[in-house]
């Protein structure tokens, strides 16, 4: 394997996946688009490099394999189409929320809260138990 | 027969597209969607009867030969699957078409369910790698839109976890599918399993594992799992249902496929057997702490995937065979759950514990529905449930697991507590009010307990789990056959190579 498309593969890996544990959903969606690409060069030079493979422009032996690049297309037209659609949820929750951040679970923490409450008093639990359902809006 | 292999996946496909053309005229639309998967239903019948009597077929489409082309295998287990995949999805579209709400509301509901069922035994049938890669995406991407389809915030932020769960995931199996081909040149299932045995021992079971973490995402194994319960109960009850009954099935049986065909002398036996015991030790204390119908009933879709992984992990004949029933009787009496979850929402106007309750005396019908495949899931004898969970612990003893098998024997124990919360919340004690809230407004009972393209179709499939249960013994038989195809994969590896 190529040592320059093994360490781009691992750099683009790293960036990555540092893009990946940002709260921002702009972030995270730049972050799997880098991620993808990294998959698509490792998936490249998977194969062995050679001339271009055209039947009749030299022996079987010289050419790169043909295989990966042809699956690589495929892999590249999905992460697109996917990326677009995370893009099109961002946007909505945009527009719903005026921020892309990543919410947190509103019911996780209203299990948590209630949990909480059995060991105190009914109603004051009750009250802390509204007002982080209250703080998240 | 062979040649005609291709058509459960074209045939869903082509529909989509005609399906998207005639959004305008509703009644011819619905038509075309219900003729489809009808059509699928009885092919995948024929299809596994055939394959039960002949053994494993399989085509190379576009006549591109074995290892290089795209094939499609079809052995009993995929046939298996197939078959329990077209009569969920079928009857699941006519309950959708009977609610008020998801396919009424959306012209695309229908092509995109479509996309998803194509997506679906596109998987089953599949027999190289990166054609199972693509088949994953185009039934991933289908279950966004169908997740998202309301685009109401709840579903929106469960949706983004989903997608970016999923695409990492799927990214993760585009790097080990290149991995794969750089160390052995083929990415044909069939080829691999005579190929793996060349690399060195730790190279395959670190492919072993990659392919584990890639498919236990999907299928939701401990601790890949947090996604599931969070992102599931935000979609329309009929898209919860194919997602719980389905989706994570199709997880399992990748694992359950790569880890017999491909990997049959480097399996990580103990991992998976760890991760299988707090897989379903896991789910069912995430059931136990949640107070809505949907939620628990997600998070029991967790546990019980650790109870088809258990058995994969024995790797016998015994283990292997009762998993794969356990999975045929899951899948039914799952989808019933959550249908009669809808049917609960619709009726009582809420999924939450507190809001709804004393449905025993103004839905009886209901009850039933939901006290059958309740006590089918928890494993009480005589249901089908009862007859799964027999097998998979007798394995276990047949192996000496016995502390896995132990575990999952206190794991049913808390599996019934959670169906009894369920019980008496929604069905036992009146509904109580919660202060400062408006009490949920539900539509009217009726005499059936909802609208009859509801009632119906639950119905079905609480009959289908009574089936399995009168028919347990032929079914097990069946399993156990399949389960020697998949620990002696000479026949399907004759099948595809020639």
């Amino acid at each position: 394997m190529n040592v320059t498309l093994a360490a781009t593969a691992a750099l683009l890996f790293g960036f990555g996946t540092y893009m990946l544990l940002q709260r921002k959903l702009s972030r995270i969606v730049i972050g799997l688009g880098i991620l993808a690409h990294g998959g698509n060069v490792l998936f490249l030079a998977s194969g062995s490099p050679g001339l271009p493979p055209f039947v009749g422009s030299g022996s079987r032996r010289d050419f790169s394999d043909p295989l990966p690049e042809a699956l690589i297309l495929t892999a590249i037209v999905i992460s697109f189409a996917v990326t677009i659609f995370l893009l099109a949820l961002a946007y909505r929750s945009w527009v719903l929320t005026g921020d892309d951040e990543v919410e947190d679970d509103l019911e996780d923490r209203r299990v948590a809260a209630g949990l909480r409450a059995d060991e105190e008093v009914g109603d004051e639990a009750a009250a802390i138990s509204e007002s982080i359902v209250e703080d998240d809006r | 027969m062979s040649d005609w292999l291709v058509l459960p996946i074209l045939l869903p496909i082509l529909g989509a597209g005609l399906s998207i053309i005639t959004g305008r005229v509703r009644w011819l639309q619905r038509l075309i969607g219900l003729s489809v998967l009808t059509v699928m239903m009885v092919f995948s019948v024929l299809l596994l009867v055939e394959v039960d009597r002949d053994g494993t077929i399989a085509t190379q489409v576009g006549a591109w030969s074995a290892p290089i082309g795209i094939t499609l295998v079809a052995d009993r287990f995929a046939a298996i699957m197939l078959v329990l995949a077209c009569l969920m999805l079928l009857t699941v579209l006519v309950y959708a078409i009977g609610q008020p709400g998801a396919e009424r509301n959306h012209v695309g509901f229908q092509s995109v369910y479509l996309i998803l069922a194509g997506g679906l035994c596109a998987t089953f049938l599949t027999g190289d790698l990166f054609t199972l890669f693509v088949s994953f995406e185009v039934m991933l991407t289908a279950s966004y839109v169908l997740l998202t389809l309301g685009a109401r915030r709840a579903q929106v932020r469960a949706g983004m976890t989903y997608v970016v769960i999923s695409l990492l995931s799927s990214t993760l199996f585009v790097t080990a599918i290149a991995l794969v081909y750089a160390a052995t040149g083929t990415l044909n299932l069939a080829d691999l399993a005579g190929k793996m045995g060349d690399l060195p021992g730790g190279v395959r079971m670190a492919f072993s594992v990659l392919f584990l973490i890639v498919f236990g995402i999907k299928a939701g194994l401990f601790p890949l799992f947090f996604w599931l319960p969070d992102s599931y109960p935000t979609a329309p009850s009929p898209v919860t249902a194919v997602f719980a009954g389905l989706l994570t099935k199709v997880g399992v049986y990748a694992i359950i496929r790569v880890e017999t065909l491909v990997f049959p002398t480097s399996r990580p036996t103990a991992l998976i057997l760890v991760l299988a015991g707090l897989t379903m030790l896991v789910g069912v204390l995430g059931a136990i702490a949640q107070d809505d119908f949907k939620r628990i009933l997600s998070f029991l879709i967790v546990s019980s995937i650790g109870f088809v992984v258990m058995g994969l992990g024995f790797f016998t004949v015994a283990g292997i065979a009762a998993a794969i029933f356990y999975i045929v009787n899951h899948i039914v009496v799952k989808t019933a759950l959550f249908l009669t979850g809808g049917l609960v929402e619709h009726v009582g106007g809420s999924s939450r514990l507190l809001g709804v309750g004393n449905m025993v005396r103004t839905a009886p019908v209901l009850a039933v529905l939901f006290a059958v495949p309740a006590l089918s899931l928890t494993g009480i004898p005589p249901f089908a449930g009862f007859v799964a969970k027999f097998a998979l612990v007798d394995s276990g003893f047949g192996t000496g697991e016995y502390v896995v098998v132990g575990v999952s024997l206190l794991v049913s124990l808390l599996t019934v507590f959670s169906m009894t919360k369920i019980w008496s919340g929604v069905f036992w004690t009146p509904a109580e009010r919660i202060d400062d809230e408006p009490p949920p407004v539900g539509h009217r009972a009726g005499r059936l307990g909802g609208p009859v393209l509801m009632v119906v179709p639950t119905a079905t499939l609480v009959a289908i789990s009574l089936a399995i249960m009168l028919a347990a013994g032929a079914l097990f038989a069946l399993s156990e056959r399949a389960a020697h195809d998949l620990l002696d994969p000479s026949g399907y590896v004759k099948a595809v190579l020639g």
